[in-house]
């Protein structure tokens, strides 16, 4: 009975100190993309984008984030800013059905803002 | 050891539900709109003139009284220019069909039927005839001037068909089907192109052609002037985003 709840304890322990440890870029780049969801939902899209920038310098590995920030460019009618992020999303998650699709429904203003322009 | 089991299994379930709650969605579907600039800079012109159409195909629809009145009503509401009130000009009956060397040259009665996009080719000269639309222009105080071609045409076609089935999935997204089925169907294809001419100085703009067709069951009775109004509606934004910013507005996935 005192062993089992010695290795109780030592597990408890060894969570509560692994925890901060394991908390890597991720994690941080996770808090500024879930708070720009938050105020794109506001319509404060700027801060948006802010966050979205900031998850990925942090983590520039984080496809999720540059889709964000891909809609929010989309948004803001930067289209050029728009495309990069969603290809570089693409990248980085090839099989992200949700990426994808974005990408394809963007593509269509694309084009059309596109042949406005050569016209 | 029972007791032990079962305080391992309610660990392992409240730790599940803390995740979960902790995880949340992961995806969020927002509204979102694009802003798409104009074709044309509009900025020196605080006028605009519809003028009118060079028009033909079906004898139900004046194609150039029709599309005159659309896009003044059109501009007048989601444009910032102000939009004149004239009389149409007849462009049919004021253009001259060009004329192949050789060929005789049609009667006033051949003249005023416009029946194909050659016959309306052959009258489009006048777009490019400056010292006109510069006149024009002056009598109207110089503003922007809108005008060009309309051919509305009756058309059928029957076969296997594909059409496109709408589907949503779980997370509402929009998703189009083929489906092939054979129908007997008709309906009508509109060919407008719309020419933009400086006022001021008689000189062609900007030009852009689009092509719309709609078709119907057989056995639809579907009148020519409720077709045309359904052409023009799905090209309207385009044209309307040559003189003003348009917002296209849709929906995309956010995710954490």
């Amino acid at each position: 009975m005192l062993r089992l709840r010695t290795c109780l304890l030592l597990g408890v322990l060894l969570a509560l100190t692994a925890a901060p440890a394991l908390a890597g870029p991720r994690d941080e780049a996770r808090r500024h993309v879930e708070f720009g969801i938050e105020v794109a939902g506001r319509g404060l899209w700027r801060e948006a984008i802010y966050r979205w920038q900031r998850a990925v310098e942090i983590d520039p590995t984080y496809a999720e984030a540059l889709n964000n920030l891909a809609i929010a460019y989309e948004h803001e009618g930067d289209l050029d800013k728009a495309r990069t992020a969603y290809e570089k999303a693409i990248t980085l998650a090839p099989g992200n059905q949700a990426i994808k699709q974005n990408y394809e429904q963007f593509k269509e203003i694309n084009e059309r803002a596109t042949a406005a322009g050569e016209k | 050891m029972n007791a032990r089991l079962l305080l391992a299994k309610s660990s392992l379930v409240l730790v599940l539900a803390v995740v979960a709650a902790a995880c949340g969605a992961t995806t969020q579907e927002i509204p979102v709109e694009t802003p798409i600039r104009p074709k044309l800079d509009v900025t020196p012109f605080q006028r605009v003139l519809v003028a009118g159409f060079l028009s033909g195909g079906v004898d139900d629809v004046d194609g150039n009284s029709e599309t005159v009145r659309l896009l003044r009503s059109q501009l007048r509401n989601k444009s910032g220019l102000r939009v004149i009130d004239a009389d149409a000009l007849p462009l049919l009956d004021l253009s001259t069909p060009k004329v192949a060397p050789g060929t005789k040259p049609k009667t006033e009665g051949e003249k005023a039927g416009v029946r194909d996009e050659k016959d309306l080719e052959a009258r489009e000269a006048i777009f490019a005839d400056v010292a006109y639309w510069k006149k024009i222009g002056e009598e109207f105080q110089t503003p922007l001037i809108v005008t060009g071609t309309v051919m509305f045409t009756a058309h059928q076609r029957s076969g296997y068909v594909q059409r496109e089935e709408e589907t949503y999935d779980t997370f509402g997204r929009r998703r189009v089907v083929p489906v092939r089925t054979y129908q007997e169907r008709k309906g009508y294809i509109l060919k407008p192109k719309f020419v933009f001419i400086d006022g001021r100085t008689g000189a062609t703009l900007y030009s852009e052609s689009f092509r719309e067709e709609v078709l119907y069951p057989a056995n639809q009775t579907t009148p020519a002037l409720s077709s045309y109004f359904e052409l023009m509606e799905r090209l309207m934004p385009s044209f309307l985003n040559t003189l003003s910013s348009q917002k296209v507005k849709g929906t995309r996935v956010l995710l954490k």
